[in-house]
């Protein structure tokens, strides 16, 4: 009988629960990795991708010489890494010759490669050189405004693929309930050329204005840098189909006849049939309404009728 | 710059402003820098606009609103859960209208007159609790009313987990086992999101060993054969060498056989290979076409010598359509 396998602890089973597909999803991990070479440029940025992100992603420190996303038979250990540390974000930095400081942002379904895009990193500016005020620094895991600036981002696809695939990374845990006070940081990304990139993080300093929406400023915290795209690789699109799947069970079926009203609340609105008040007997019969005695004067009408007409055509 | 030109994303706190371009790129960084976050300012105003206006409930740490679900699909990391088919209990209770109650964890206990829980150690009603079994006169001498208690309470546990495994193997049909469960124990560990690799079924089992026993040099020939291994199956058609010499019967199929196919590749090309009418009347154009230019060569170049020779060609031409008339 022994053919049921579960894990001996409960704990692992908690684990294992947690990552099993749901129908809501939790917020997508990131796993962020090295290849064979970093250049210093390169292990700065990902390390501040990384504290950008600590909340929800896991940071490889070695090197991995068999990761070449791009290629077919290296992604093998990377999809085994996304597996294993159940991230379906990664970002991994590569330093060679043809392809100085370069970023490959992907993303995993099912734990296989789902999209790619390779950037190149130009101008970095690391947080550390930037001098602010240290209050207003961003806290870790807080909701981002994120902002996409330029036509590029809609006509060319390459922007159009990197701009879904920043705002995945960036966008944080999708949540319904917001604390406002809490908001302290903003993603600005802007389109330069056709395929460059201006991407910053600032701080969010918000100011009185009078009204009840206050002024928003915002103060560069870093990094900034510029990203340059070189590759990338859409989705299959029956692949692209089957990840924008929605869950029949969430799709809310639309209720017909009942409406909200801001004064009175639940508004519902019922059918009532015509209820043909001509037609219906009165329960109150006066005497001379009701039936037998009706009847009984129309039959004798008829044979007075009746009377009427034989009497002079028998002359 | 109106706001209504933005796109805003208010479930991921996004903006977009698809109208912005550069009419030159600013000469220095700094300008570069300053620009960017002046255009991300006003994004993020506009976000900030309608965030601010929408409802909200004070909390300790703030005012929380309720967020909008996103516009922007973004794709799923995993698919989605499959359903679980439902159990036979599930099933059953269905059709008779059985409705789950919640039950409370403590229960009164009447034995000892205190609160105990309903399920687990030190459990109400626990059988291990009654000391004294009072002999009734059904009772067979001999046998020991504990021991036989414990029998049936473990067969009712092995009964449940019969089911429970049943059940589990439908679930499995379908790929809805839940993530931590694995049937059929194997080397793989548990992951949680991927599906254990199918059994592989009898055929598939049996063609592979039937492709490993053909692939030596003699198909297999002159291998030891294992105990209760059937020789491959032969697919294809066998050919059918018939007899040359000619006879009647089976003699006369070879001969049969040869002449369908050469009728067929006869029948094949057995319209006019030559249409003689054509043939005529092409080589008649071609001649007059080559005549004429000849003589529009001629007279230019006037080579009136030629003139007269070409005629009596002519003559024959013209004599060749009474010939095609024949050939009708």
């Amino acid at each position: 009988m022994s053919q049921i396998k579960t894990p001996q602890k409960g704990r692992v089973r908690r684990v294992i629960q947690k990552r099993a597909p749901k129908l809501v999803e939790n917020g997508k991990k990131t796993l962020i990795l090295h290849g064979t070479r970093t250049s210093d440029v390169l292990n700065a940025v990902l390390s501040e991708i990384y504290h950008l992100k600590k909340d929800d992603s896991v940071k490889y420190s070695r090197r991995n010489d068999n990761i070449r996303p791009f290629e077919s038979g290296g992604e093998t250990s990377l999809e085994y890494f996304s597996l294993k540390t159940d991230c379906s974000l990664f970002v991994f930095g590569s330093h060679t010759k043809k392809r100085p400081n370069n970023l490959v942002m992907g993303r995993t379904y099912d734990h296989h490669i789902y999209d790619l895009v390779e950037l190149g990193v130009e101008n970095f500016k690391s947080m550390k050189s930037f001098s602010y005020d240290r209050k207003l620094a961003p806290q870790i895991g807080s909701k981002p405004f994120i902002a996409f600036i330029g036509e590029g981002f809609e006509s060319v696809e390459e922007l159009k693929h990197l701009k879904e695939v920043l705002l995945d990374l960036f966008r944080g845990e999708v949540v319904s309930n917001l604390n406002i006070a809490g908001l302290d940081r903003v993603y600005v990304c802007m389109a330069l050329s056709s395929n460059k990139v201006f991407f910053t993080h600032c701080a969010l300093r918000l100011k009185k204005s009078g009204t009840v929406v206050p002024r928003m400023e915002l103060v560069e915290v870093g990094p900034s840098m510029d990203l340059l795209v070189r590759r990338h690789r859409l989705p299959d699109e029956s692949l692209r189909k089957e990840t924008m799947k929605k869950a029949p069970e969430l799709i809310q079926k639309k209720v017909k006849n009942v409406s909200q009203d801001a004064i009175q609340g639940k508004v519902g609105r019922i059918y009532i049939p015509d209820q043909q008040v001509g037609e219906k007997t009165l329960p109150n019969k006066a005497k001379g309404v009701k039936r037998e005695r009706r009847e009984a004067k129309m039959k004798v009408e008829a044979k007075r009728q009746k009377q009427d007409s034989t009497i002079p055509s028998d002359p | 710059m109106g706001e209504q030109q933005y796109e805003i994303d208010l479930g991921n706190l996004m903006a977009f402003d698809p109208h912005h371009h550069f009419p030159s790129l600013p000469s220095s960084r700094e300008e570069l820098v300053k620009e960017c976050l002046q255009k991300g300012t006003k994004l993020v105003q506009a976000v900030a606009d309608a965030l601010f206006n929408l409802p909200s409930s004070e909390d300790r740490d703030g005012p929380i609103v309720t967020l909008p679900p996103p516009t922007t699909r973004l794709p799923r990391e995993k698919p989605l859960p499959k359903k679980t088919p439902p159990t036979k209990w599930e099933l059953f209770a269905k059709k008779k209208g059985i409705v789950q109650r919640k039950k409370d964890k403590l229960v009164y206990d009447e034995q000892t007159g205190t609160w105990k829980r309903r399920h687990g150690y030190d459990r109400v009603n626990d059988d291990k609790d009654v000391p004294i079994i009072e002999a009734k006169l059904t009772d067979e001498p001999g046998e020991d009313p504990f021991a036989k208690r414990r029998a049936e309470k473990k067969q009712r546990v092995e009964k449940q987990e019969k089911h429970r495994l049943q059940n589990l193997k439908q679930a499995a049909k379908v790929g809805a086992l839940p993530s931590h469960i694995q049937l059929a124990a194997t080397a793989l560990p548990i992951t949680g999101t991927q599906a254990a690799p199918r059994k592989a079924s009898k055929n598939e089992l049996a063609n592979v060993a039937g492709m490993a026993a053909t692939s030596t040099a003699s198909g297999g020939k002159f291998d030891r054969k294992l105990a209760g291994e059937k020789p491959p199956k032969h697919e294809g058609k066998y050919r059918k060498y018939l007899p040359v010499v000619e006879g009647s019967g089976m003699g006369s199929l070879e001969k049969q056989q040869t002449e369908k196919v050469l009728s067929k590749l006869i029948s094949k090309n057995s319209h006019d290979i030559l249409n003689v009418e054509k043939a005529v009347n092409m080589y008649n154009v071609k001649k007059d076409k080559k005549r004429r230019n000849q003589q529009g060569k001629s007279t230019s170049s006037t080579f009136g010598k030629l003139k007269p020779q070409k005629k009596p060609y002519k003559k024959t031409s013209s004599k060749g359509s009474p010939y095609k008339g024949k050939s009708k």
